[in-house]
């Protein structure tokens, strides 16, 4: 049974030669030629301010982060409610099913708002 | 798919779905009130979770609904009882305790009420994707909920320690369910158990999944070694909270523990009943042991909610009627009286302003002669002393381990009840015995009608559990029959 999973471990090995072949080659061929301003973190093309592992870190980043996943995951479940929707048997019942779902999550960006979460001060 | 074979009943469903709605409607109210008339959230939560009672309590005996999703059965019943008792007698504590905390917003009812709905899928899930939504639904709700007091830092720590691992702890079971899952090609518990038995009942990576699913519940039920975070969680929680994580979560981790191992794996029980022997024979005497020097009664109910943990694992181990019929008496009964504790815990709290030390109890038999009285009924009733509903539960249990040959549990169970009444009358011993030393605090006037209200109808019903558990005995024994072939 184990056997079957040997194309698993196979393409774990070429995938890890191949990454680290890239850096490996990379290093090789690249100029090394650091700089202060090359070696500041990258924050969206503002100057950084102060260290970022002392926590100040905005709360509206995780919030926007947090909406953008639910309204992620809700089209990961449209893309095959639609592929279904044609089926006669369970089209009037899985139409329903997703606007009660639509609207649970409507309801989370509404209190989201209403809280003044989007609000970018 | 076929609608026929999905079988939608959405009756199935009714009670989870109403606590759902009730929490988006409270949700949607929070919009409209002002900042100081948040506790009618509180009152307007209650009413709706006492309108959802009878239409929980109502079993629909019948097949599996949603494709073998859920199974609204009497089992599920009888736990959704639980969970709605102690939601209710939890926010009804609230409403004060927020206005004393300097806290009071709307989302604290609604993310209990979601917490709620959690436990209600959890008890009634029927295939390990849903037991693991209700789950998340729960811990995610409680994890929130634990770090309420947000100007308290104990209660950030007891958040940020319960989320930590809980995640852990939702990843282990998460690989039990796929080991599981890989081995049997099902994750219907109905059908695992179909599968998975027989011939293929040495698989090792099925035995993988046993034990890894074992320990996913063993920390959501604060079992010996997967302990660590009950302690710290349960003393940074709002008060209420802390009564509902230790009640509520445990129920609810304890009906899916049973489901999934007595209609799921019985094929393995050769197996399994080694490692939840140890784990219940070790958390019986952890529990208790450690719970003797704790000075702050928070953390003693903790450390005692750990030993009951240990107790009621007796039951899933004997692996018989009486022993899973025992765990969900064990389990209301355990609502009712640890509901009680934590109510007279706040009650002092609101009277007095301390009472979180077991030193804060000194010469309470003079001061408060009836709250003396009942909370020493409590702590009895903790301890398994009878008359009270906690040395029934306790009988059951034990009755049940000796039924299945179990002497050697049953007897650790005995010398750990004989070990954890060391503590809770310590308690008792300085209402009774101690007089306060200084000058007692002024009682700061009446105190919500909350608090006499909650004490006294869990006291009656610890009591009413102790002299008559005839009736409650028998719905839990008609509940299991199914499950238990």
């Amino acid at each position: 049974m184990l056997i079957d999973y040997l194309p698993v471990l196979i393409i774990t090995g070429v995938a890890s030669f191949m990454a680290a072949a890239a850096l490996f080659v990379s290093f090789l061929l690249r100029p090394n030629n650091p700089y202060r301003e090359k070696n500041t973190p990258w924050e969206c093309g503002m100057d950084p301010v102060g260290d970022a592992n002392t926590g100040h870190t905005r709360i509206p980043f995780f919030i926007i982060a947090i909406l953008f996943i639910v309204f992620d995951v809700e089209t990961l479940f449209l893309f095959p409610w639609a592929a279904l929707l044609p089926d006669k048997g369970i089209s009037v019942f899985i139409f329903i099913e997703m606007f009660i779902f639509i609207a649970v999550l409507a309801l989370g960006l509404v209190y989201a708002w209403v809280k003044g979460a989007l609000e970018w001060v | 798919m076929p609608i026929e074979t999905l079988n939608v009943n959405l009756l199935s469903i009714l009670p989870m779905a109403l606590v759902a709605i009730l929490a988006l409607s409270m949700l949607v109210l929070d919009f409209f009130l002002k900042k100081g008339d948040k506790g009618a959230i509180g009152y307007l939560s209650i009413i709706g979770l006492l309108i959802v009672l009878p239409i929980a309590s109502n079993a629909i005996e019948g097949a599996p609904a949603f494709g073998g999703m859920v199974i609204a059965d009497a089992f599920s019943a009888f736990f959704n009882c639980i969970f709605i008792l102690a939601a209710v007698f939890a926010l009804y504590l609230s409403v004060d305790y927020l206005k004393r905390i300097n806290s009071e917003t709307g989302e604290y009812y609604y993310i209990v009420l979601f917490a709620v709905a959690g436990m209600m899928v959890m008890s009634s899930a029927n295939d390990l994707i849903a037991l693991y939504v209700g789950i998340e639904l729960m811990a995610l709700s409680f994890y929130v909920l634990t770090a309420f007091r947000v100007r308290d830092t104990k209660s950030s720590e007891g958040g940020l320690k319960y989320f930590v691992l809980g995640a852990l702890s939702s990843g282990i079971l998460l690989y039990g369910i796929s080991f599981t899952y890989g081995f049997s090609g099902t994750t219907n518990i109905s059908d695992i158990a179909r599968l998975a038995g027989g011939a293929g009942a040495n698989n090792t990576f099925m035995l993988l999944g046993v034990v890894l699913t074992a320990a996913g519940f063993a920390f959501k039920i604060a079992a010996f070694p997967f302990h660590v975070w009950a302690p710290d969680a349960y003393e940074g929680a709002p008060t209420p909270v802390t009564a509902l994580i230790s009640i509520g979560s445990k129920a609810a981790s304890f009906a899916v523990f049973l489901r999934v191992f007595i209609v799921a794996f019985p094929a393995f029980q050769s197996h399994w009943w080694k490692l939840l022997w140890a784990l219940s024979a070790a958390t019986m005497l952890y529990g208790s042991v450690v719970a003797i020097p704790q000075k702050n009664i928070i953390r003693m109910l903790a450390y005692s909610s750990i030993a009951h943990a240990g107790v009621i694992l007796i039951g899933i181990v004997a692996l018989n009627g009486a022993g899973a019929a025992g765990v969900m008496y064990y389990l209301l009964v355990y609502a009712f009286m640890n509901m009680g504790a934590f109510a007279i815990v706040m009650y002092l709290g609101r009277v007095r302003g301390n009472g979180e030390y077991v030193s804060d109890y000194a010469g309470m038999s003079s001061r408060h002669p009836v709250i003396a009285f009942l909370m020493a009924l409590f702590l009895l009733s903790l301890a398994g002393i009878p008359p009270t509903g906690g040395f029934m539960a306790k009988f059951f249990i034990l009755s049940a381990a000796i039924k299945a040959r179990y002497y050697w549990l049953a007897a650790i169970g005995v010398v750990s009840t004989a070990i954890s009444l060391f503590f809770y009358a310590r308690v008792v011993f300085y209402m009774y015995m101690k007089d306060a030393e200084g000058d007692s605090p002024a009682p700061a006037g009446r105190p919500a009608l909350a608090y006499d209200v909650v004490i006294y109808i869990t006291a009656a019903m610890t009591m009413l559990l102790g002299l008559y558990p005839a009736p409650f005995m028998e719905i839990a024994i008609k509940a299991v029959e199914p499950l238990i072939r």
